[in-house]
């Protein structure tokens, strides 16, 4: 694989990701269990559109066809997408964004802890910025965690539902392709296979602070990152993407 | 407004305020200070009646900050740019902070959240107007960062000196972001206003949906507001609505015309010997009509209030159990 065509889809990768967990997130805004969550999940939502619209804009730049991060972002179709399963996953209940967050924001840190260090100095500057972002992210959710599993019965059941439902999905964020392949040859981001034990020990000790089983993992679900998503992408694309599509001549 | 006096009735019947008994020197040193534009402060002595009265109306402007956040909400999943959506997340999570700094000023006077939460959702306390309207079309988040922020402006700036020093201080936070608030508007207005023949058809529909009840949300006329004379000797307003209105209008008309947009008011004209718009009888039985609870969404509005609200009780009961675990280990380890 050349490795034009690999960092462009490692951008679609890093951008699709923040891109669908931050409309996830919105969905959220207003409809908080109490203000002050409220608040911090619009904040990460806003970090996330950020982050999404550096990373797709660098893509756009990449595959040099004149897409900038709004066509890249609206005007795609599932196929094209290259998310994880994981962020697309549904809102549930808090006990299962939050579980969502904590995989995700978890996985993002040790990515980003490599990203910083990057070859390509673009990349390595927007993950600096995000880290920070990121370090926060994993902390609030993972305090979440905690209170949830170390909370009451009623609380520490939903934890554990919402972390069963996203289980299936933790090892596609480790999984190594072409892509990642020819992405961590060329020194642009670390091998993702490389973040396991990471993940594996940063979540140990946060269930064991939260009182909560780690569960075994069952059969993975794979097929994000080539485009092929779960049922759920499909619907958030639609309502995510219905003003541009629906009126293409227009800017906003 | 956020704050209007939604009741028609004086607030304070006179056998009540004669019950109440409270010793003249204070009251009397209490309405010197106020005269002198003095901040009473939490732990200061004040009129019960005052204390009831400025409850009320913070209570009513946090239950409006929150409320707000929901026609506005219902599009930032459609925004339709990066930038759109990430401007909109952040102004309604503004709104929700506005929210918390008031329920906190509230707080200071001795009501706590829960209770003025529950008073709203028991259909006890009242929220702007404004909020039971539907958004229909992007165009309407336009218009409501335009009128409604804009609206929210004229009446909040006054109240940065009103006499609650704690009420005052959170005004000042929460204008600064207001202004920003009605630019973001004003600018989508824009956008939509230069662009497609359809784009320009919404800008339109929604400048004529949202006029009249933004007229609305400064309340009632000055001689049916029996409570303006007392809020505005007690400096918890500083203007009459009618005022407020009028120099709403005033500003606004010509940013309508700068827009290339027509203002739905046939009698609206400039007033060359008076300097102001003159404009056409406002709907009154409409507006008492979303203050009784019959706005167009205001079920589906309270609605997710409550829903927000009942879902989210096991998630502030675990906070609460896990923060009482944690205390009693601390303890326990000393
Ligand atoms: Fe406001
Ligand atoms: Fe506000
Ligand atoms: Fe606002």
């Amino acid at each position: 694989m050349d490795i034009k065509t690999a960092l462009f889809d490692y951008l679609l990768r890093l951008g699709d990701d923040s891109l669908i967990l931050a409309q996830r997130l919105s969905a959220w805004c207003g409809h908080g269990p109490m203000l002050e969550v409220d608040l911090s999940m619009s904040n990460i939502g806003l970090d996330l559109i950020g982050q999404a619209a550096l990373f797709l804009g660098y893509a756009g730049e990449v595959e040099g066809k004149g897409r900038d991060a709004d066509k890249l972002a609206f005007h795609r179709d599932a196929l094209r997408f290259r998310n994880c399963l994981l962020v697309e996953q549904p809102n549930g209940d808090f006990a299962q964004t939050i579980a969502r967050q904590y995989v995700f924001s978890t996985w993002q840190r040790l990515l980003f802890q490599g990203l910083v260090k990057s070859g390509d100095p673009r990349i390595a500057e927007i993950a600096a910025k995000a880290l920070k972002e990121i370090d926060y992210h994993a902390d609030w959710s993972a305090e979440w965690v905690v209170r949830l599993g170390d909370g009451t019965a009623e609380s520490r059941d939903r934890m554990i539902a919402g972390f069963a439902w996203m289980w299936r999905f933790v090892d596609e964020l480790f999984q190594v392709d072409d892509v990642d392949a020819a992405i961590a040859k060329a020194g642009i981001g670390p091998s993702r296979a490389s973040l396991r034990a990471g993940f594996d020990a940063a979540l140990k000790k946060t269930f064991d602070a939260a009182t909560l089983p780690l569960m075994p993992y069952p059969a993975a679900v794979l097929g994000g990152r080539q485009g092929h998503h779960s049922e759920h992408l499909g619907h958030l694309l639609a309502e995510m993407q219905f003003l541009p599509r629906a009126y293409p001549g227009a800017t906003w | 407004m956020y704050t209007t006096e939604l009741q028609k009735q004086p607030s304070r019947p006179v056998a009540e305020s004669k019950a109440e008994k409270e010793p003249q020197e204070l009251v009397d040193a209490f309405e010197a200070r106020v005269a002198a534009d003095e901040f009473i402060e939490p732990k200061d002595w004040m009129p019960a009646a005052y204390r009831r009265t400025l409850v009320r109306q913070i209570s009513q402007h946090a239950h409006s900050e929150i409320v707000g956040m929901l026609p506005e909400g219902n599009w930032i999943c459609r925004a339709p740019s990066l930038r759109r959506k990430a401007v909109l997340l952040a102004k309604v999570q503004d709104e929700g902070g506005h929210g918390l700094y008031l329920y906190a000023a509230a707080e200071t006077l001795g009501t706590s959240r829960e209770e003025m939460i529950e008073a709203l959702h028991a259909g006890k306390a009242k929220y702007s107007t404004i909020f039971n309207y539907p958004t229909l079309t992007w165009a309407d988040i336009g218009a409501i960062g335009w009128l409604v922020d804009g609206a929210a402006i004229m009446n909040q700036v006054p109240l940065q000196r009103t006499s609650y020093g704690p009420y005052a201080r959170a005004m000042v936070r929460v204008c600064k972001e207001e202004s920003f608030h009605q630019r973001q508007g004003f600018e989508i207005m824009m956008a939509m206003a230069n662009g497609t023949p359809e784009q320009k058809e919404m800008a339109q529909d929604a400048l004529n949906r949202w006029w009249w009840p933004s007229l609305m949300m400064f309340g009632p006329p000055d001689d049916e507001s029996p409570n303006t004379a007392q809020s505005m000797r007690w400096r918890i307003k500083r203007d009459t609505n009618d005022e407020l209105r009028q120099h709403f209008v005033d500003v606004t008309v010509p940013q309508a015309e700068a827009l290339g947009l027509s203002v739905p008011d046939p009698k609206l004209k400039f007033n060359d010997k008076t300097g102001h718009y003159e404009f056409g009888e406002i709907d009154w039985s409409e507006f008492w009509n979303v203050v009784k609870g019959e706005g167009p969404v205001a079920k589906e509005r309270m609605s997710a209030r409550v829903k927000a609200w009942d879902e989210g009780a096991w998630v502030r009961d675990a906070a609460a159990a896990h923060a009482a675990k944690q205390h009693a280990a601390k303890q326990a380890a000393e």
